[in-house]
């Protein structure tokens, strides 16, 4: 919880103002080589960092701005189009279709996965026993939800001729080709993200821990019931950890891929019902090798993701409690 | 719970209660596990079935028990699949040493030292946490096709040792953050530099941290598909994921045995290093929220 609560004024955009602008006043000329010598020590730590900073991440972003203002395609040198890639954004209908698929896909599997999440966490916390192997088997899918292998379990799953229509050929229903059909194919991903809920549900297990127990007592004596006091300390106490996994879950379902690209066969099909953005995109830089799209894509991306983020924390300030 | 000599009818009422209530949770929550592990062991049961009964029995006993799966699977592919199983390997190990070296020099300055910047680089590193690999992806490509690193392991290993993981920095500040100062103090009297503080002193104290880290890179670089798709063209190179994409695109109806046994497969070192660091995973994610 303290890693949470100290990550939140940080990841919101720090001032560099903090670093000493202006020496302390008393004895600065002692003071200022040993912390020339500490800090050129610390970037002596920091240099493999440093250098990751500027050749894979920083360096590809602003890389990534100059491109998508380019027509390239690896082949010869790339060639200033101006504003064209942006313009072919506005025109482009699949990509229309690539975000509305991924949006659906955020604003109905992240509240589901972080309902369940929360519920099985205040079961799990009332002291049940065997809690830890609970907590285990709740925790494996969140482990193993987002590889090839589950994906290729889901197809089957949801096929034709799958798990679910085996079983509810047992009651006497004709189940559909849910992966193949466009009304249900994003479903079937929907429900593969609830099933990860386990990440999240040890994360609220760890805050509901960290409520103390003299609160509940204290509402009890005052005559609260359990709802009260659920309503009146649970959630309260418990905003901040709901709103950091709703960053996190909603950032990670911003970049699903692998399931999408398995289930369709890299196609997003049926009818672009599962085309992800991420799909799309990669269809774009990796498929028809369009570097200067597929970098104004990733633009587009880093905007949507870093101003959804930006939008939660806003928000956050209304509904968060972060105690005093 | 409730001794004889104090129990009322009423109370002896309230303790059956109590004792029901706990059952049906028991119930309920043994229910909801076994829905969310059906399809798993379903999994496991169907690679050892006849293809045609996979589209057929949604029973966890196959009816003939047909190990040939695993053996029809280990060879469908153009290498036998033990090529892709030791290319993931190498891949893996190379990300762990990449993740804990890199890592843990960027911790140790962040949580032990005072340097110009340190604020702003911390905030950065913290944002980096965020960036979706989509973002860079393409001028990564266009950078690694420079260098000729296309179909080595370079893209997916040098990253690492470079510290981009900013989730196991942060981790690992946190946790050396929560180590005792007076350890270093006493060090630096008995007149040990910083390298020799952090090989000797804080390196063997965060052992707990750098195996949650090295758990956690092993099972996200295992089942790392994004990267390893673009990175890895040639099947030659081809690491478990990509190998099992394409045996899902070439695989008709007639061969899901071998499929689902060679999913297993890729799935079983996942499932073991899960069995094996469980402490270190919960905590992990209960400190730094990650997935």
């Amino acid at each position: 919880m303290s890693a949470l609560l100290q990550r939140r004024p940080v990841t919101s955009g720090s001032p560099p103002s903090a670093a000493p602008a202006t020496p302390p006043q008393p004895k600065p000329r002692r003071w200022a080589p040993r912390k020339l010598r500490e800090t050129l020590t610390a970037y002596g730590f920091l240099l493999p960092w440093f250098i990751g900073l500027f050749c894979i991440t920083l360096g590809p972003i602003l890389a990534s701005l100059y491109f998508s203002f380019t027509d390239y395609s690896l082949i010869g040198e790339p060639s200033w189009v101006g504003l064209d890639n942006y313009r072919r954004i506005l025109d482009d209908e699949r990509l229309h279709t690539s975000m509305k698929v991924t949006f659906i896909y955020v604003f109905v599997s992240v509240p589901l996965q972080l309902a369940l999440a929360l519920a099985l966490a205040l079961v799990l916390d009332r002291g049940v026993r065997g809690l830890s192997i609970y907590r285990s088997v709740y925790y494996l899918p969140s482990l193993l939800g987002g590889s090839v292998a589950i994906a290729i379990l889901w197809r089957q799953i949801f096929g034709a001729n799958g798990l679910i229509n085996q079983i509810l050929g047992f009651f006497g229903i004709q189940g559909e080709g849910w992966v193949s059909h466009p009304d249900y194919a994003l479903g079937t991903l929907v429900v593969l993200n609830v099933w990860t809920f386990g990440a999240p549900m040890v994360i609220f297990l760890a805050g509901l821990r960290q409520i103390p127990t003299m609160y509940y007592e204290a509402a009890a004596v005052d005559g609260a019931g359990p709802v009260r006091r659920f309503f009146t300390i649970t959630i309260p106490l418990l905003t901040p950890i709901i709103f950091f996994n709703l960053v996190l879950q909603m950032i990670n379902a911003f970049q699903t891929f692998t399931q999408a690209f398995i289930v369709s066969g890299g196609t997003g099909g049926p009818s672009d019902s599962t085309l992800f953005y991420t799909l799309y995109l990669y269809q774009k830089g990796f498929g028809a090798f369009d570097m200067g799209y597929a970098s104004a894509m990733a633009w587009l991306l880093l905007m949507i993701i870093g101003g959804f983020t930006a939008v939660n924390f806003i928000a956050s300030k209304y509904w968060v409690f972060y105690g005093d | 719970m409730v001794t004889k000599t104090t129990a009322t009818a009423t109370g002896q009422k309230k303790a059956r209660n109590e004792r029901i209530r706990r059952l049906l949770i028991h119930a309920g929550l043994v229910a909801f596990g076994v829905v969310m592990l059906y399809p798993l062991l379903w999994m496991l049961s169907s690679s050892f079935k006849p293809t045609e009964e996979i589209f057929r029995d949604p029973s966890l006993i196959p009816s003939t028990f047909m190990p040939g799966n695993y053996t029809e699977g280990w060879t469908a592919l153009q290498h036998p699949f033990h090529h892709y199983l030791l290319n993931s390997a190498i891949v893996v190990a190379g990300a762990i040493i990449g993740n804990l070296l890199g890592c843990s020099m960027a911790a140790y300055a962040f949580a032990r030292l005072e340097f110009f910047g340190k604020k702003l680089f911390f905030a950065i590193m913290l944002m980096t946490i965020m960036l979706p690999i989509h973002v860079v992806i393409v001028p990564q490509y266009i950078l690694f096709a420079k260098l000729d690193w296309i179909n080595t392991f370079y893209p997916l290993i040098v990253p690492k040792l470079l510290a981009t993981d900013g989730f196991f920095v942060f981790l690992m500040v946190q946790f050396i953050r929560g180590l005792p100062r007076d350890l270093d103090e006493a060090a630096r009297i008995d007149g040990c530099g910083h390298v020799r503080i952090f090989l000797q002193v804080i390196l063997p104290l965060s052992m707990p941290a750098l195996a949650t880290t090295a758990i956690f890179t092993f099972i996200w670089t295992w089942n790392d598909f994004f990267s390893q798709l673009i990175f890895l063209t040639d099947p030659n190179m081809y690491t478990v994921p990509v190998a099992l994409r394409t045996f899902v695109d070439s695989t008709s109806q007639t061969s899901w045995g071998p499929l689902f046994a060679m999913s297993i497969v890729a799935l079983g070192p996942v499932f073991g290093f899960f069995l094996a660091g469980q402490r270190y995973l919960v905590r992990g994610i209960a400190t730094t929220g990650i997935k």
